[in-house]
């Protein structure tokens, strides 16, 4: 199930944001991180800039920026940052309050995730052709799936694809998914 | 040496080459694999921008299955995005105890708990450290002298956890693309991000790293890799580039097992070679040519 997608974040909705204020707390602002960036150069505002907003809780700003959602999870920043920060985790909270919120203005990453979890979720695995056919869906833009048409009928025809018709699948990992929802709501 | 066999769900679609010429080629090699019974996909990068818990708890499923149906027998991995996630929900089991028992209750009702004691190996890892460079070099059947090789490592093998390698500078396919004959392109693109799935949802800024790789690759016959992700990445947008660019940056693009295979003389069918989306013209007949041989000789009478 998608949530219904909000433009901003509720004010009551950050408590999440402690949890990432903590793992940053002794950033110096040294920009090694922005420097090792690979994403950078399509960002609006640099990773060492978010980590200043997210340290001054300027809350609703983080979430407008594009900063956290480019990540490709390379972890060079992490590797590299002086005072050891889990940067890429970091990241990766930032995607999942993104997530968990519906927020709008992410909505082509966290629509994605949530179509792969939902192939996952039916099978125990994914499988790539349901899973593009659950995010064209999701995101209901009838144009979306013609960009993919050419690569996905080259994959087709190398039979590496199977059909892209969701099915409803065994859900052998269901008591897996419930006990996380469970345990991350009642933590 | 036995290993658990991870292929991950990419290796049963879209990268079902790089499964086909994992299992030949380590069979070549007198590697004994045997398939971890009932695996589960291990969240990718989907699960942990969606929920911590859940990118632990997914791949950590795998490390339980593994520790009841042989204790202690490694779990070998060739996705480098597989590999990360075992590898942290291993690192999270072992030294974060109170993430333990909370991944051990979502693993409960199925009667299966994860303790830490199955380690978690990439390909590369095993095919360096394990086999090693002498091991193809003395089983060689085919010298490929005259291709010129560029290894790409990405990202997930060797970052954040640099288990076997330097992650800044990695260097550790040399030695196994040298064994072959083949010469190493020098490069310094091979660390450097594809995008990972940014080629699916911010296609414009994928296409913009992969275009950095492709375009640091020119001289070179053909790029390797160890990771689905950054294969299909390669492989898939080369004429949208080439023509974003302005100059022909087609390249054949082989996944690391594919290109030993070849030099270990396995079947092409074995190595899947019918399968890839990324072969440059002329690119086969090189790889195949029994030629490359006798022009090595000539090379070194020379």
């Amino acid at each position: 199930m998608i949530p219904k997608e909000r433009p901003f974040i509720e004010p009551d909705k950050f408590h999440d944001l402690e949890g990432v204020q903590k793992m940053l707390a002794s950033c110096i602002q040294c920009g090694t991180c922005s420097g090792s960036c690979p994403n950078a150069f399509a960002m609006d505002v640099t990773p060492r800039t978010l980590w200043r907003m997210v340290l001054t809780g300027q809350k609703e700003a983080i979430f407008q920026t594009r900063t956290f959602i480019l990540c490709s999870s390379c972890y060079s920043c992490t590797l590299r940052c002086p005072r050891g920060l889990p940067l890429t985790e970091a990241m990766s909270a930032l995607k999942q309050i993104a997530s968990r919120e519906g927020l709008a203005p992410y909505k082509a990453s966290t629509r994605f995730y949530k179509s792969f979890l939902d192939s996952v979720r039916r099978h125990g695995k994914v499988r790539e052709g349901e899973m593009m056919t659950l995010y064209f869906l999701s995101m209901k833009n009838p144009l979306l799936p013609l960009q993919f048409a050419p690569l996905g009928l080259r994959l087709m025809l190398k039979g590496k694809v199977g059909a892209p018709f969701p099915t409803r699948g065994k859900r052998p990992l269901e008591s897996l998914f419930n006990k996380v929802m469970q345990l991350e709501n009642n933590p | 040496m036995k290993y658990f066999y991870y292929p991950g769900c990419s290796l049963e679609g879209t990268a079902r080459e790089y499964s086909l010429a994992t299992t030949a080629l380590l069979a070549a090699l007198g590697g004994s694999i045997e398939e971890l019974p009932d695996w589960n996909c291990c969240g990718a990068t989907a699960a942990e921008a969606v929920s911590r818990l859940l990118c632990l708890a997914l791949p950590a499923r795998n490390l339980a299955l593994a520790e009841k149906a042989a204790p202690g027998q490694d779990i070998l991995v060739p996705c480098s995005a597989c590999y990360l996630n075992m590898r942290r929900a291993w690192d999270k089991v072992c030294h974060d105890p109170a993430t333990r028992r909370q991944i051990n209750q979502t693993l409960e009702e199925e009667g299966l708990s994860v303790s830490g004691s199955t380690k978690v190996r990439h390909l590369l890892d095993v095919l360096c450290l394990d086999f090693g460079a002498d091991s193809v070099f003395k089983k060689l059947k085919r010298s490929l002298a005259g291709l010129v090789v560029a290894p790409y490592y990405g990202c997930q093998c060797l970052r954040p956890y640099p288990v076997f390698d330097d992650p800044e500078a990695p260097s550790c396919m040399e030695p196994l693309i040298r064994a072959t004959g083949a010469k190493v392109h020098p490069w310094s693109m091979g660390a450097v991000c594809c995008g990972a799935s940014h080629g699916t949802t911010k296609k414009e800024v994928g296409l913009a790293l992969v275009g950095e790789i492709l375009d640091d690759a020119r001289g070179a016959d053909v790029i390797v890799t160890v990771c689905p992700m950054c294969q299909m990445n390669l492989e898939a947008h080369q004429k949208k580039i080439s023509k974003q660019r302005g100059r022909d940056l087609s390249i054949s693009i082989l996944y690391l097992p594919q290109l030993l295979g070849m030099a270990l003389g396995l079947p092409e069918k074995d190595l899947g070679l019918n399968l890839n989306l990324g072969i440059a013209p002329g690119f086969m007949e090189k790889l195949r040519s029994p030629l490359i041989k006798q022009q090595e000789n000539k090379a070194d009478a020379a």
